[in-house]
């Protein structure tokens, strides 16, 4: 990708409004276009990029000492722009993108969290983050804040939260979690009803946060990567991914192509897995036990044959810095062809008893529909997005190897429904099987891992991948020795919780449980 | 509908006996979980799930466990949705500290005899997040634990074996 399209006409507008914009020659930062603008600039910039259709992808905060810096990074047909300003310690204020791109709501409150920054325009102060582990005069990814806190020494629970509220006659509230009734993470759900039908619904957050981006701080390359691969767990591979691509671009090191299609490989049996298993989870949320069980005999036998060819279930801390941890010899290679041909069959032959279950696909078909309008303004990715006729793919619209060249086979619905989830799930399956031949067909031989070079303090790379959920932004800055000294990773789910609030609009109460499986949002990845 | 019948017919039942790449252990390990949830527990042991702070990467692999090849209802197990119906608490960690309340809470709510298994390497020893500002590490540095299942995460024939061993105990 080369600076111009659509960064020149953008720049240029930019500077027609007054918005004075400098151009940052960032190698390791490649192929991302970097700039950056003073801060009492920031809001112009977050109204004339939505103008100029620009998707906020992702924001962050880092301490450096005497100012905080505040990064933006914005998506337009494959190009990526990340935009950087200031901020003092002392006074850190600075205006909202948020009046502008509803995505960047609680990536800011985040921000105001563990930072100490104030948006001054923010329509909801409220905190996301923090609970009441760390006084709100605390800022944990300051410099200052030690790892370990100052923590009282037992965490009372957060009753405090102000929730939005309905009023009138009949609007009852229901109050759900964190802890919840099935074998899944905790969060917490307020909703208000009337009678069976949702009034409004708000998530609160932030259960799973384990401080993930401050105890990646001082770990080597090595330890980043393990760290990386438990953001979300069901993503080890995409989020172990994108974290490597990152620090491998901030100091130089070129993985072999080996290892590049090996981390494909993963990734797309990643990706199979976790729609086996939501395909699964989804209709038996609505009492398809056919369907849960099918699935579910489908997803294990998928993960035996991953532990078969890579040593683990999820193929965890397979990726490493400079390549992968296992290869892949010749009659593993040959057996997976089988099976994904196998796969294949079984999974078209399921799909067509499932579209043909009229007590099944009446309760998916327009349940919990998020519009194409909604779904964009949402900034909403991954299945989600291209349920709803949203299609951007990492894969396809801004490749990485191996990605550049195979063909990634796009999916695509309209009627942003839990049938239009479902069915895109199915489709993302068989295009990843494609994929998967593609990958044992032409896998290139050679070594599977370059030689880690330690990089220079204040080297910083950008990783971008197409995980199981979306669009995984991951971003890594070296301190002195090979340690990390920032890092961000932005899991799908930022995009995706929000659209469970809004695409739940109108449905009734017992559909809450198939509406939020089918957009099976990560709480871990979201609360870090 | 003749569709569903037909596959569930073809289909067949694919639990167990396992194919041979994996441990003839599973059966074994069944029916000694069966027989001493039949001798201790009135043939049935309800566990209630509870993910203290964990990646998720440990509840696929409890989930695993209902799935048609594991099938370990068969032998007595279930999952309930309240610690009040719980026999056993399996808790997942790290137990970050804005779960901590909710865990003693669900901890208090469950009745008394309970055994209480900390699962995966966090729920063990805090694993890779070890103790910090966000989390408390460790299940027992929360509530009281009576056997650890390690692994990361634990496949699912490592907590069977795990929660066999936890009710083969004497207490």
């Amino acid at each position: 990708m080369t600076a111009g399209m659509p960064f020149a006409p953008f720049l240029a507008r930019l500077a027609e409004v007054g918005v004075a914009v400098e151009t940052v020659t960032a190698p390791t930062l490649v192929p991302i276009q970097t700039i950056t603008l003073a801060n009492g600039d920031w809001g112009r910039l977050g109204r004339e990029a939505d103008d100029w259709g620009w998707r906020w992808a992702a924001g962050w905060g880092e301490d450096l000492g005497e100012t905080l810096r505040i990064n933006a990074c914005f998506e337009q047909a494959g190009a990526y722009l990340l935009a950087r300003t200031t901020v003092t310690r002392t006074h850190p204020m600075l205006p909202s993108h948020t009046p502008y791109y509803p995505v960047a709501d609680r990536p800011e409150r985040h921000t105001q969290d563990m930072f100490g920054v104030a948006f001054s325009d923010h329509p909801d102060a409220r905190r996301w983050t923090r609970h009441r582990a760390w006084k709100s005069s605390e800022y944990p990814l300051r410099r200052d804040f030690p790892a370990a806190g100052r923590p009282p020494d037992t965490t009372p629970a957060d009753h405090q939260y102000k929730f939005f509220s309905a009023h009138g006659s009949g609007v009852y509230e229901i109050p759900v979690g964190p802890v919840h009734a099935g074998i899944i993470e905790p969060g917490h759900f307020r909703f208000q009803a009337v009678g069976e039908t949702v009034l409004n619904l708000e998530a609160h957050l932030g259960y799973t946060h384990k401080g993930v981006e401050k105890i990646a701080e001082c770990r080597d390359a090595d330890g980043l990567a393990r760290l990386a691969g438990r953001v979300s767990g069901d993503s080890t591979v995409a989020h172990a991914w994108a974290a490597c691509m990152a620090m491998e671009r901030a100091a130089g090191v070129q993985p072999p192509p080996r290892a590049v299609w090996l981390r494909a490989l993963m990734s797309e049996r990643e990706r199979v897995a976790n729609h086996l298993g939501d395909i699964g989870a989804i209709v038996n949320d609505v009492g398809f036990a056919f369907g849960f069980y099918q699935f579910g005999r489908l997803r294990e036998t998928w993960q035996r044959a991953s532990m078969t060819a890579f040593g683990h279930r999820f193929m965890m801390d397979r990726l490493v810095p400079g390549g992968v941890a296992v290869d892949l010899d010749n009659a593993r290679i040959t057996a997976m062809r089988d099976e994904a041909a196998a796969l294949r069959q079984q999974v078209s032959k399921l799909m067509t008893i499932l579209y043909d279950s009229p007590s099944l696909t009446n309760r998916l078909l327009t349940t919990g529909i998020l519009t194409p309008e909604q779904a964009s303004a949402l900034g909403c990715m991954g299945y989600v997005g291209r349920a709803s006729s949203l299609y951007f793919d990492v894969r396809r619209d801004a490749p990485y190897p191996p990605y550049d060249r195979l063909k990634v086979n796009g999916v695509l619905h309209h009627s942003g429904d839990v049938n239009a989830r479902v069915r895109v799930r199915h489709e993302e399956i068989i295009a990843s099987l494609d994929l998967i031949q593609a990958l044992l067909a032409g896998m290139p031989g050679g070594a599977i891992h370059s030689e880690w070079q330690t990089p220079a303090e204040g080297s910083e790379g950008i990783g971008i991948v197409e995980g199981w959920r979306g669009e995984i932004i991951s971003y890594a800055r070296f301190g002195g020795g090979g340690r990390i000294a920032r890092f961000f990773p932005r899991d799908p789910s930022w995009t995706t919780w929000p659209a469970l609030e809004v695409l739940i609009h109108d449905n009734i109460v017992p559909d809450f449980p198939v509406c939020n499986k089918s957009v099976n949002g990560s709480y871990s990845g979201n609360d870090l | 509908m003749l569709r569903i019948l037909g596959k569930i017919q073809r289909i067949g039942i694919v639990t167990e006996p396992l194919p041979p790449c994996d441990e003839p252990a599973l059966a074994e390990i069944g029916e000694q979980i069966k027989a001493h949830i039949g001798e201790r527990f009135g043939g049935s042991l309800a566990i209630r799930e509870v993910d203290a702070g964990s990646c998720n990467g440990c509840e696929l692999e409890i989930n695993a466990l209902n799935n048609p090849w594991y099938g370990i209802e068969r032998y007595g197990v279930h999952f309930v949705a309240s610690p009040r119906h719980a026999d056993l608490l399996l808790v997942t960690g790290p137990v970050s500290r804005h779960m901590e309340e909710a865990l003693r809470r669900t901890y208090a709510a469950t009745p008394e005899p309970r055994l209480v298994i900390a699962v995966g390497a966090c729920g063990a020893d805090g694993g890779e997040f070890g103790e910090s500002y966000a989390s408390r590490g460790a299940v027992a540095n929360v509530i009281p634990v009576d056997a650890v299942i390690r692994g990361c995460p634990p496949t699912p024939l490592d907590l069977m074996r795990g929660i066999l061993e936890a009710i083969g105990r004497k207490g």
